[in-house]
């Protein structure tokens, strides 16, 4: 859909921004911390199966635990030091899950082997597959599904366009901003390296119009590809979802319950690019991702590229600390980041912020009658009917709401924020979907 | 005129004939019914819980006509109930185990620690969808109390120190409060199995202890001291195996350094009532009915 020049897709809601705080600021590198939690299961799918003991000495960037399938990755060591446990470790959601504990050696100089490059065009997909799948690689965007699942090419549907995404339509999170500044050149080498290996004829990249810096450095990074389109859209939430990108870029609607390759599209976040371009020119696995650290309540709000598995604390402590009146962190956007129930949670693949909010932003207002309003409605992208999901969601009619197709909801959270009377709308979708699935299981 | 009246006349036509039809059907494909299922269905309780393994009571009731269940295969009805439908029925009421919903977690408030406060819907379902709510232990009872919800006898309530305890008088073993606990901790056990695992948290040690202090840390003394092969330690936990080992008797939990195993004759969390109610703390909702049986 066309509007005034630029793309988008129907629906969906325009939060404030709040990407001033951190869009202008250059990334730095996280000082490295004496201990590191890798948790076996931060990706999509199966947990890593780890192939270490307790004692053993590790270099930076090597394999610590093995993929356990195939919808599961490998995980790496992202310091030279020893691993001193295999036990638990809390994850960011509060619950204790498995973990390799990594002491740092203080005396390590921390520098990576010789990169040892691997040529993609020598390999076939099996192979490409497979490598991808050794480093590591995930979605970067937030969900963390393993990336190498879909670049399984299958016979009867093949990738005919690679969809980039570069939306970051979630309020104040601008990592992914910086790395099309900065490294536009590594994301346009994962591009390439992806389109030529998957014969994939035409690219697009989504990137919404507040970030015209970023739009003009990844323009510049791929001139003269003739394959490669950056296109512009009107900053909307949630552009950044596969299917809504979809809707935006190509006009055309992925059917529900299906994936993005029903149309031929094949979709991956531009931090992604950056580690497939790093793995295959310089032989790193996956072991650092840029984190945007920002929120009323951190005293230096940064991009930093952080290693994975960093405490949370001391990556709030390098951004300056938080501030007393801090009451919630949440890991990922405002929208659908996760609130920290600890912060000896580590940093994960998939997170892309961290941000501190004190008490008045978190007030929830009064909640009021349903006003047969139609917002929800009208913001809904995938065009449900949320009030009437609400009201069945109240009175626990699961079954009517999995009629309803409740189970289409992708809990973007556009219903609740644009609700006038302040129902927790999109709260009340996720405890329903939860009984329903727990029915399934039962 | 003549058209209303054209039209009365077809729909009467209709009207009859079609009775007409139903008349017949009526008489040439009648089933004949037990005339003692109705009866029987009425001195059932009606609730159509599903304790009996059936989908309703009247269900239960050809069941019974059919001599394929025995009157005390109905958890909810009273013992004279039960004499009455057996003596109607002229069957033997038949011997039914005592079952009761049991919950596997000790970790109240007073015992599991707390690492964060919860803020949002105030139901166990929802606090599990983000993260568990405050408890350090993401295995143990979240205490929003979806079980009470869901409890049809109204056997369950919620004490001061937010757990739920059963009535096990009331408690009919429907298993409602099974399917309604987010974290699974609840299981349908015979009441005279009186050994009982409060916690399900799978570890081990000082990390067990650094949760809650309820918590089992895996020390393995309630296997030692019970009959051989009765209890046996998997994945940081004990499991009872009543049909394999030996009889069971309280000697199990009296080494347990954190009271996580329990010999529970009756219903749970009986010494945590007479603790709270010697130090007259009040019960927020005092449990209906007592704890006798």
């Amino acid at each position: 859909m066309s509007f005034f020049g630029a793309r988008s897709f129907r629906h969906g809601v325009h939060p404030e921004e709040h990407k001033d705080q951190t869009a202008h600021l250059e990334t730095e590198r996280m000082a490295f911390v004496p201990r590191y939690e890798l948790l076996l299961g931060q990706h999509g799918g199966k947990p890593s199966v780890p192939v270490v003991h307790p004692g053993q000495k590790v270099v930076r960037g090597q394999l610590l635990a093995r993929a356990d399938g195939f919808v599961s990755t490998s995980l790496h060591s992202p310091v030279s030091g020893t691993v001193r446990s295999l036990d638990r470790c809390r994850h960011p959601n509060g619950s204790l899950v498995p973990a390799i504990e990594i002491e740092a050696d203080p005396f390590s100089a921390q520098t990576w082997p010789e990169p040892k490059p691997t040529d993609p065009s020598t390999l076939d997909n099996d192979q490409f597959v497979e490598f991808v799948q050794s480093m590591g690689i995930v979605g970067m965007g937030g969900a963390a599904f393993p990336a190498h699942v879909k670049y399984k090419l299958s016979p009867d549907k093949p990738a005919q366009k690679l969809i980039i995404n570069g939306c970051e339509c979630e309020p104040y999170l601008t990592c992914d901003h910086r790395v099309m500044v900065e490294f536009a050149e590594r994301v346009v080498r994962g591009i390439r390296i992806l389109a030529d290996n998957l014969r994939i004829p035409e690219v697009h990249v989504g990137i919404e119009k507040n970030k015209p810096d970023a739009v003009a450095a990844m323009r510049e990074a791929a001139r003269g590809d003739e394959r490669i389109r950056i296109v512009d859209l009107v900053v909307k939430y949630p552009q950044g979802a596969e299917k809504m990108l979809i809707k935006a870029l190509l006009g055309e609607e992925v059917p529900a319950g299906r994936l993005p390759l029903e149309v031929g599209a094949l979709v991956n976040n531009v931090g992604t690019m950056v580690a497939i371009a790093d793995a295959f020119d310089l032989g790193r696995p996956l072991v650092e991702r840029v984190v945007t650290i920002a929120g009323p309540n951190v005293g230096r709000p940064s991009n930093l590229i952080v290693p994975i598995g960093t405490p949370v604390r001391d990556v709030l402590d390098t951004c300056g600390g938080l501030n007393a009146e801090t009451r919630e962190v949440v890991m990922g956007g405002p929208m659908m980041g996760q609130p920290m129930i600890s912060l000896d949670a580590p940093v994960l693949k998939g997170t892309s912020g961290l941000l501190a909010f004190p008490q008045t932003q978190l007030d929830r207002a009064a909640e009021y009658t349903c006003l047969k309003c139609g917002r929800c409605v009208e913001a809904c992208p995938a065009f449900l009917n949320p009030s009437k999901l609400v009201r069945l969601a109240k009175v626990r009619r699961y079954e009517e709401m999995e009629q309803a197709y409740v189970m289409d909801c992708m809990e973007c959270g556009s219903c609740s924020y644009a609700c006038p009377s302040n129902i927790p709308i999109v709260q009340l979708i996720r405890v329903s979907k939860s009984s329903l699935r727990g029915k399934k299981r039962g | 005129m003549e058209n209303v009246l054209v039209a009365a006349t077809i729909m009467a036509g209709l009207g009859f004939s079609l009775a007409g039809l139903l008349a017949l059907a009526h008489r040439f494909l009648h089933v004949e019914e037990d005339p003692r299922l109705d009866e029987a269905e009425a001195r059932l309780p009606g609730s159509n819980c599903g304790a009996c393994g059936e989908p309703g009571c009247r269900a239960f009731a050809e069941k019974l006509i059919a001599g394929e269940a025995a009157p005390s295969g109905c958890t909810v009805s009273s013992p004279d109930a039960i004499e009455g439908l057996a003596a109607f029925l002229g069957v033997d009421p038949g011997q039914a185990e005592k079952n009761v919903a049991r919950l596997h977690c000790g970790g109240g408030l007073a015992q599991a620690h707390q690492i964060a406060e919860y803020v949002g819907q105030s139901n166990c379902r929802a606090a599990h969808v983000v993260g568990g709510g405050g408890k350090g232990c993401s295995w143990g009872c979240l205490g929003l109390a979806d079980c009470e919800v869901s409890c049809d006898f109204g056997a369950i309530h919620m004490n001061s120190n937010g757990l739920p305890v059963v009535d096990v008088a009331l408690c009919t073993a429907c298993g409602d409060c099974v399917d309604a606990c987010p974290r699974d901790l609840f299981t349908i056990e015979p009441l005279a199995h009186a050994l009982v695992v409060q916690c399900a948290a799978p570890l081990e040690g000082d990390a067990a202890r650094a949760v809650c202090s309820a918590a089992c840390d895996a020390c393995g003394k309630c296997a030692l001291d019970a009959a051989p092969g009765l209890i046996e330690m998997r994945d940081g936990l004990p499991h009872i195996d009543y049909s394999a080992g030996g009889p069971a008797s309280p000697e199990a939990t009296l080494r347990c350094p954190t009271g996580s195993i329990r010999w529970v004759p009756a219903g749970q969390f009986e010494e945590e009532r007479d603790r709270l109610a010697k130090d007259s703390m009040t019960l927020s909702s005092p449990p209906a009915g007592g704890f006798h049986v």
